[in-house]
């Protein structure tokens, strides 16, 4: 605010009227010093003046006094505390209003030397018989933490506030909870909102009775809260739902909130799961009625919870049909979101939609509806005729930046159905001359150069282009070289004068490092091997992924706790954008089980009370997730995992990964760590053989073994030791069916007699296209082996990660949306405790057994690698690890595409990577679902 | 978790009244608002919430007047516009009008307000009705008036004050539906869907029990009766009287009604209902010379009823020139300053079909802009009538005095956002 000096004759004169006797001429006094405070000028030197007039039984008076005080206290700090008297005064007034207006005021002078004569006022109106005194009082207690934390924490004055909680009057209630959720959003580690069922249930009761806000306040703080089990989950959406009636959209979007967060711990089979899902739906659509800064904020909101639940609103195409006049803003959110709604069953009216947007006058809004054309036509195959012949039409209309966009987006649909389209080419090349952006320009160059050998001028186009080089953007001249080089690939004869003046455009006129080192590098192919040029320039390209725009999952999920909130307007994780909020716990969606969830108590509660909180789990934008793909460089693993100390501690964990080996029959237990926990180095050829039939079982035949992956084929490495005293011979093999259709590939190769004392050593590959049926637990192998004495049976458990197949590699983008489609119940979670690896190190050991990293992001500290496997069935199972520097535990989540055996897959997995790393464990959390 | 200031700005940027709440932003930030808003203006692209450094703007405009809110923590984005919306509707309560100069006149008034309306970036009583108990304009009834207590303010029933005595106890029911509708240019309805709303005239002693009874389908389906046409309504919200809880799991409407007018609930129903007016364009544009325009309006509901002040606006070029209209009822004009030609027909029979042919000429130079393609807009209004067919079917007054109460129903239809898109 500007500040003017006020002349010294105008102050004079007011302090003289502030001075008088009269009650009128004090009043309108003071009312001209706050005008003028008002319009800006400074008026701090009345100060003294004005606070003698605090002491005043009117209270419009007393209230301009106070918003006197308010303005200046903080800059004359010595003299607030001439105020302190009256304040205490105030407080006693048996007028509620003056009570509630003076500990109002109070909280809001913000100078620490007056906050202690404060604290007894204070606590008198916390306890006040009015309950519009203790509303007041309760936000004070807030005012005052944020002045001086301590100060409020030794006063005892939290624990009031708490008690405020359980208070008769619904408005009080609903401030306290709001006072609350203040301070502990700044001290995410005082434990403040420690919400258990009964407060809960104090909070759902106060919801039905507080005004407005107060059910946002309410609403909001019920979101931090982690139901202990479904049925909870189930009985609060059940008391939330009918707020989605309220006609205060904010109201409405914090009860989604909640809706939404805890759905996610409901069973999906659920009847009640389907009638929430069919609640949801209209109010959503309703908020599109409200105010445009409303609408944009829902519509920013609908947009992650389509993309979290598409069920929710898919057959609602309609109501996101665009207006004449909405404004820009609400245009171009509802396009997005008819883009993520459009399926086979809508788009003939979505592309007509689209084709209407496109021919409006708003520049953004054209190009964004153009772009959509594009995305619909990679999205629904179906699709995408129709859709290249609508660009074609927009084409035609000349519109210089329609066609610039529609260009762009044939490229990427050409790269979705290579050789599909190239008939509309000679249609593209009629506008290269309006093309004047350099996306449009890339994207042309781009397609003459990917179908040179179908258009008869592609040198003579690509020669247009390459006269104005220098003065293109790099984007354009990175294109053109390698559209030229790719020309002259397939035109040899009569392109060489080209590519040789792109070569040396590029190397030897260039600034550019990029263009420069291109350059080279096409110049050194083409001259010392053109079959490996060939190879290199006109490999097959991926084809594009339909989804590129989707917001990473981990994101999402956050986002989603964050309905209604700045976060979810911005679509970034409030850390992005908050100071201080480094470091604060991230909020994630509750893990769907039924029963515990805490990975050990002292991190249970956080910033409140939410025991799902337990990691930060943010990937600022997805598109990140691509560039920071993790170099797989092959070097060999190391092998400096430090030897596991073997205790009674570790035998537990080790039960819940073999899910009871105890019970095998046939043979005794071999020493557990020999096939858990031995350390796991290179391969797990180093795994120690054991013994799965002993000679007494067998008369004296003894059969120890281990299994490898060798190759890309599993071997069963057998040794057999003949302890009876006549010779054996005629052995063979077989299995019986099992869980991944293991079978011998081969007969079990033992040519010579096998003498009394000898021992032979026998390598069996395995194929896994046998016969199969669910084992218990997952890994068991039942094997019988026949020799000229009689028939033994024994069984064994294999290593799940022989099963590991070395294309265990996922596409990133089909990573991504395949992790966001795998449903929650799939997904578990466990840590993996005392591991002192690095993650790369981690990474290059997952990776030696075909457990690969499809990406690695660090944030805050923490490195978030995300991993896929596909066993040998062709099931994949995905997983997110998470390693926090200096923090040798692990986080594991995984998720696999088989819904009824999940669980045990993940069972066997974790227990896979519990062996593939060399770390001493001491606690495993499973979370069966 | 909400807002630490509220300015009201001028359209120069310039700060006529402002509240620090929470003192975590400084208050100087705001000279980056108007800016800030300049240059998304010239980039045509807008937006509800600017950053700057890590302060956020959210702002609403209204008449000559932004209305800003400032914070630098991950806000309640939905609770902050509704609250500045609020304050929008409790400042023109108070100044009948809310601009410029009725914040410069009752500056006083306004610090009060703000003072009330919010604590420490919290909403706290923000229903007008009962603000106006307490927080009176004129200083001189104040004394009286504000010495007692404000128990509403902190009851559970916060919208109505006790002691409210009437001569003769009245309510008035209004149920106003919109039509919202977009047709595309061929003709095919995009969308269609009806918006109610009921206002209540609240003249009752005391406090009243209502109970409100429509022929909603939901709740028939739950009772088993059946009497007649019932009406299955999309998404109903309610005024914060009405007993949520109680309409979830009865479908029962129950509450004690503000004094006064509000509105107590709003619907919307997606049936399908045959476009009431319909309209037929055909516009044919002679570049450089004429825009000949043909309008045909049909009205497709019930003979019985009568559409009022009927105005159908067709766009025309921003160039156009020498207006010539012919009609065969009501009569048009020409707008040039909204670039409409506007027909009104004062009654408009059901099933009666009219006609108007416009035409304009056009200047020999072209204009170079491009234009953009305004929908037709229809303006009416059908009273007793509700085209979803939804029904008062009793309002029951209980109040423990136990006097007698008449309730009074109107319905009415009006256009919402009404659309059609035209070809030229």
């Amino acid at each position: 605010m500007l500040c003017f000096h006020v002349c010294a004759g105008e102050i004079f004169e007011l302090k003289a009227e502030l001075n008088s006797d009269k009650k009128e001429k004090k009043k309108e006094a003071v009312k001209k010093v706050i005008a003028s405070m008002t319009v800006g000028k400074d008026v701090s030197a009345l100060f003294p003046d004005v606070v003698n007039c605090m002491q005043t039984d009117n209270l419009e008076l007393k209230k301009l006094v106070y918003l006197y005080l308010m303005n200046y206290a903080k800059s004359q700090p010595d003299m607030a505390i001439m105020a302190v008297n009256t304040f205490v005064k105030d407080c006693e007034d048996p007028n509620p209003l003056i009570r509630a207006l003076a500990v109002r005021t109070m909280g809001c002078i913000r100078v620490d030397k007056i906050t202690e004569y404060l604290c007894e006022p204070l606590r008198k109106c916390l306890k006040d018989e009015d309950p519009y005194v203790r509303k007041t009082a309760a936000v004070c207690v807030a005012k005052l933490h944020d002045i001086n934390a301590q100060l409020v924490e030794d006063q005892g004055f939290l624990d009031t506030l708490k008690d405020l909680i359980s208070d008769s009057n619904p408005m009080v209630v609903a401030n306290a909870v709001a006072a609350l959720s203040e301070i502990a959003e700044s001290h995410p580690n005082s434990n403040l909102l420690d919400l258990n069922p009964q407060s809960i249930n104090k909070l759902l009761t106060a919801l039905n009775e507080c005004t407005e806000w107060g059910q946002i306040f309410i609403l909001d703080c019920l979101a931090n809260y982690a139901p202990r089990d479904d049925r909870e989950s189930q009985s609060i959406c059940e008391r939330v739902t009918p707020r989605l009636s309220h006609a205060n959209s904010a109201v409405v979007l914090s009860a989604v909130k909640v809706l939404m967060k805890f759905m996610e711990m409901l069973p999906k089979d659920l009847d009640y799961y389907g009638t929430l899902l069919k609640k949801l739906a209209p109010p959503l659509v309703t908020l599109l009625s409200a105010e445009p800064e409303l609408q944009y904020v829902a519509l920013r909101n609908i947009n992650l919870i389509v993309q979290k639940r598409p069920e929710i609103l898919k057959h609602e195409m309609k109501v996101f049909f665009v207006k004449y006049n909405d404004p820009i803003y609400v245009k171009l959110e509802k396009l997005d979101i008819m883009i993520r709604l459009a399926s086979q069953a809508n788009i003939a009216q979505v592309l007509a939609e689209l084709k209407e947007y496109a021919t409006e006058v708003d520049v953004d809004f054209v190009r964004k509806a153009v772009r959509a054309i594009g995305r619909c036509a990679i999205k629904v195959e179906q699709s995408a005729e129709r859709c290249v012949s609508t660009l074609l039409d927009l084409i035609q209309t000349k519109v210089n930046y329609v066609v610039q966009e529609a260009i762009v987006v044939i490229k990427d649909i050409f790269r979705k159905y290579p050789n599909k389209y190239e008939s509309v080419i000679a249609t593209l090349c009629e506008n290269l001359d309006s093309l004047d952006e350099p996306e449009a320009r890339a994207a042309m160059i781009w397609i003459v150069g990917e179908y040179a050998e179908r258009i008869d001028n592609a040198d003579e186009l690509l020669e247009s282009f390459l006269e104005g080089f220098h003065d293109e953007s790099t984007q354009v001249q990175l294109q053109l070289l390698t559209a030229i080089v790719k020309l002259f690939l397939k035109k040899p004869t009569e392109t060489q004068e080209l590519v040789q003046q792109v070569l040396s455009l590029a190397t030897q006129d260039s600034d550019n490092p990029d263009l420069r080192d291109r350059g080279y590098i096409y110049w050194r192919l083409l001259s010392t091997d053109p079959v490996a040029a060939k190879e290199v320039v006109l490999a097959e390209k991926p084809l594009i992924s339909e989804e590129t725009d989707l917001i990473e999952p981990t994101l999402l999920e956050e986002l989603i706790c964050h309905i209604g909130t700045l976060a979810s307007v911005y679509h970034k994780p409030p850390s992005a954008f908050v100071e201080g909020s480094r470091g604060v716990m991230h909020k994630r969606l509750p893990a769907r089980t039924g029963s515990l969830s805490t990975e050990s108590p002292d991190v249970g509660t956080i910033a409140g009370g939410s025991g799902t909180e337990t990691a930060p789990s943010i990937i600022p934008s997805q598109g990140d997730l691509l560039g920071d793909l993790l170099n797989l460089d092959l070097a060999p693993p190391t092998t400096t995992g430090p030897p596991p100390p073997t205790s009674g501690m570790q035998m537990g964990g080790m039960d819940l990964l073999g899910g009871g080996l105890d019970s095998l029959v046939g043979s005794p237990m071999p020493p557990r760590h020999a096939s858990g926990l031995v350390p796991w180095h290179s391969s797990v050829d180093d795994l120690c053989p054991q013994v799965w039939l002993p000679a007494m079982k067998a008369k004296g035949l003894e059969i120890s073994g281990t299994f490898a992956r060798r190759a890309g084929v599993i071997q069963m490495e057998l040794t057999l030791t003949n302890k009876a005293m006549s010779v054996m011979t005629d052995f063979a093999i077989q299995f019986n069916r099992n869980s991944f259709g293991l079978a011998p590939a081969g007969p079990l190769q033992v040519l010579s007699p096998l003498s009394p004392n000898q021992t032979i050593e026998v390598s069996l590959p395995l194929s896994t296209v046998g016969p199969v049926m669910k084992m218990e637990p997952l890994n068991n192998l039942q094997v019988a082996v026949k020799n000229n004495i009689d028939v033994f049976y024994f069984s064994c458990q294999y290593p799940i990660s022989m099963l590991f197949v070395e294309d265990g590699k996922m596409e990133r983008q089909v990573f991504l949306a395949t992790w966001k489609d795998i449903p929650n119940e799939n997904e578990s979670q466990f840590q993996i405790k005392d591991c002192h690896l690095n993650s790369d190190a981690a990474s290059n050991k997952l990776q030696a057994s075909n457990i690969f990293t499809i990406a690695k992001r660090t944030v805050e500290g923490q490195d978030m690698l995300y991993m896929s496997i596909k066993l040998s069935n062709g099931i994949w199972v995905l997983a997110e690890l998470r390693v926090q520097t200096g923090n040798p535990n692990y986080t594991v989540s995984t998720e696999d595409g088989w819904g009824t055996t999940g669980g045990a897959v993940d069972r066997c997995c974790c227990g896979a990577a519990h062996r593939l790393l060399p770390f001493s464990m001491s606690t495993l959390v499973l979370f069966d679902l | 978790m909400s807002v630490s200031a509220v300015f009201v700005l001028d359209l120069k940027g310039k700060v006529l009244i402002c509240r620090n709440y929470k003192g975590d932003v400084d208050m100087a930030e705001i000279d980056h608002f108007l800016p800030l808003l300049m240059t998304e203006e010239e980039e045509g692209v807008t937006c509800p919430i600017m950053m700057h450094g890590n302060v956020h703007f959210l702002w609403i405009k209204h008449t000559n007047l932004y209305l800003v809110a400032t914070t630098n923590k991950n806000s309640n984005a939905s609770l902050v516009y509704a609250f500045l919306y609020k304050l929008v509707e409790v400042f023109t309560e108070y100044f009948t009008e809310l601009e410029e100069e009725s914040i410069q006149d009752n500056f006083v008034v306004v610090y009060e307000l703000l003072d009330e309306l919010m604590d420490f970036g919290f909403p706290q009583t923000t229903d007008s009705k009962i603000l106006q108990e307490y927080i009176t304009q004129e200083g001189a009834k104040l004394e009286v008036a504000k010495t007692k207590v404000p128990t509403t303010v902190t009851n559970a029933v916060s919208w109505r004050s006790e002691g409210i005595k009437y001569k003769k106890n009245e309510v008035f029911i209004d149920v106003i539906e919109s039509i919202n509708l977009l047709v595309n240019a061929n003709g095919s309805v995009m969308s269609s869907d009806i918006v109610g709303t009921v206002k209540l005239k609240t003249m009752l002693s005391g406090m009243p029990e209502l109970r409100l009874g429509l022929n909603d389908r939901a709740l028939f389906a739950l009772t088993g009766r059946d009497k007649g046409k019932t009406v299955s309504m999309e998404d109903v919200k309610f005024h914060q009287c009405v007993r949520l809880s109680r309409f979830e799991s009865d479908r029962t409407i129950s509450f004690i009604p503000p004094d006064g007018e509000s509105e107590l609930m709003s619907y919307r129903i997606n049936t399908h209902v045959k476009p009431l007016i319909w309209i037929e364009s055909v516009i044919e544009k002679f570049s450089h010379s004429r825009v000949e325009i043909m309008v045909k309006a049909k009205g497709q509901f019930k003979k019985q009823s009568v559409a009022n002040n009927v105005e159908v606006r067709v766009p025309v070029p921003s160039d156009a020139d020498s207006p010539k209209f012919k009609t065969s009822t009501g009569h048009a004009k020409y707008v040039p300053e909204k670039n409409l030609a506007v027909w009104t027909i004062k009654s408009f029979p059901g099933g009666k079909e009219f006609l108007m042919r416009a035409s304009f000429g056009l200047p020999s130079v072209e204009n170079d802009e491009m234009e953009g393609k305004p929908p037709i807009t229809v303006n009416f209004e059908i009273p007793y009538f509700t085209v979803s067919g939804i029904q008062v079917r009793y309002m029951k007054i209980i109040e423990k005095s136990g006097y007698q109460a008449l309730p009074w129903v109107r319905y009415i239809t009006q256009s919402g956002d009404y659309q059609l898109r035209s070809n030229f």
